[in-house]
């Protein structure tokens, strides 16, 4: 199909960004488009107006500075999958964007616009739910900054006005010489997760010091399982922690749809956390693999 | 709604147009300028028939409105080889290594082929399977494109070893 008439604006910078955003009606904001357009082809968006933000070249960037990575709205998935930096700190990223999509939307879909668009199995949203991120926005009026807990508002709505725009978010990175896990089922690879965990460790003498486990494809927006990372608190690795773990999900919330029933998403997380902490641990313990 | 004149450059020659904002570049390039080698399919991102390369990377031209492309330097499946009558080293294995069968795909795989074997020649037969995953092809099985791709690959190869990454 093909998108329905609309006007194309291409602001130079912020200001003039929000300027539009904040006087032009029914406007959305094109960040790398490989969500909006497609949606904008098969009307389930139609628009007046688009405002084009690859211009304002102010909105990309990627910085880390201890343990915070900041990733400005506009870095393309492309970039952030291929930064050897970060690949070298924190190497979930990287493993996590081989998800998002194929390498054809990844060379132009932007990490912002993945947060804006905020589809449940977002592999961004997962890794920012995972890393108690923050989403900086701003409109006109203001800047402000959103934790990642309270910024889902309902299904594909994030938590932000219409004369706001997304400018970057940043992570809490977890420590030097931590482990990591990444599973996530789909019919098809780069298809959109039923499934799929996200999860991290550290070890202190043997024992587990800090975890953080997010299950996404399940619901509206990624969850962490609390129960389960309290549960993983000062125990020693092993396969049978890993299972009771795996069996301390009962409390997310698990959609059925036309993909698969929540009875079989749960099972999935079960799964899919089993295989994630064990990864996390084994790397936590030195095999980085 | 207003219309926008852009200008790019398509296949190594500039191209001033005046478009409506909402012509993606598919359409354009077929319906615009003529170039019908790009093939549409799904047109929201799913298929890569449509792939074309914007200043050198593979982008879905189904997802990228025309008026993004004011400035670029756009390459379809024409723009491959130098000479309508040369092939570029991926097109030519896919002829050897019969990488087609109806062809409607084809345009979509050369021109991704094209970015992943410019950039990573070395690529192995696993990881190269995963990144074509990107693009459907509902005839060959993709037996013939993997090994067309890994046959050309080589070509690739010889081509940066020797400084002649120039050719795509």
């Amino acid at each position: 199909m093909k998108a329905a008439a609309f006007d194309y604006h291409r602001p130079a910078n912020r200001a003039e960004a929000l300027d539009m955003v904040g006087s032009l009606d029914n406007a959305k904001f094109l960040a790398g488009g490989q969500s909006l357009v497609a949606m904008l082809n098969m009307r389930y968006a139609i628009v007046d107006h688009l405002i084009d933000l690859n211009h304002v070249t102010d909105l990309a960037g990627i910085e880390m500075t201890g343990d915070r990575l900041r990733l400005g709205a506009m870095t393309r998935q492309r970039a952030v999958k291929d930064d050897a930096a970060l690949a070298a700190r924190a190497p979930i990223f990287a493993a996590a964007l081989d998800y998002v999509g194929h390498f054809q939307t990844r060379n132009r879909g932007t990490v912002g616009g993945s947060l804006g668009h905020m589809d449940p199995s977002a592999e961004l949203m997962a890794l920012a739910t995972l890393m108690d991120a923050e989403v900086e926005v701003q409109s006109k009026a203001q800047t402000r900054s959103l934790s990642i807990a309270d910024y889902p508002m309902a299904y594909m709505t994030p938590a932000i006005e219409m004369d706001e725009m997304i400018t970057g978010v940043t992570f809490a990175l977890p420590g030097e010489g931590h482990g990591w896990g990444f599973h996530e089922h789909a019919q098809r690879h780069g298809d959109f997760a039923i499934c799929g965990v996200a999860a991290l460790m550290e070890l202190a003498g043997g024992t587990i010091s800090r975890t953080a486990i997010t299950v996404f494809g399940i619901g509206m927006a990624p969850q962490r399982a609390r129960a389960a990372e309290d549960m993983l608190a000062s125990q020693t690795p092993g396969d049978d922690l890993y299972r009771a773990a795996a069996d301390a999900l009962d409390d997310l919330d698990y959609t059925t749809d036309a993909m698969a029933s929540a009875a079989y998403r749960r099972r999935l997380a079960g799964v899919l956390t089993r295989r994630a902490l064990a990864d996390a641990a084994r790397r936590a313990g030195g095999d980085r693999r | 709604m207003t219309t926008k004149s852009i200008s790019l450059t398509v296949n190594g020659k500039t191209v001033d147009q005046e478009v409506e904002p909402r012509t993606h570049l598919a359409d354009f390039l077929r319906h615009g300028i003529g170039l019908t080698g790009t093939h549409i399919g799904c047109e929201h991102g799913v298929c890569g028939a449509c792939t074309v390369l914007v200043d050198g990377q593979a982008v879905r031209s189904c997802l990228m409105l025309a008026v993004q492309a004011d400035g670029a330097e756009v390459t379809t499946v024409e723009g491959l080889a130098g000479n309508a009558d040369d092939l570029s080293p991926i097109q030519a294995a896919f002829r050897e290594f019969h990488g087609l069968q109806c062809g409607y795909c084809t345009p979509g795989f050369l021109t991704s082929l094209t970015q992943l074997l410019m950039e990573n020649p070395d690529i192995g037969e696993e990881d190269l399977r995963k990144e074509l995953s990107g693009n459907l092809c509902r005839c060959t099985g993709y037996a013939g494109i993997v090994r067309a791709a890994l046959a050309a690959a080589q070509a690739y190869k010889e081509a940066a070893a020797t400084g002649m990454g120039g050719s795509r």
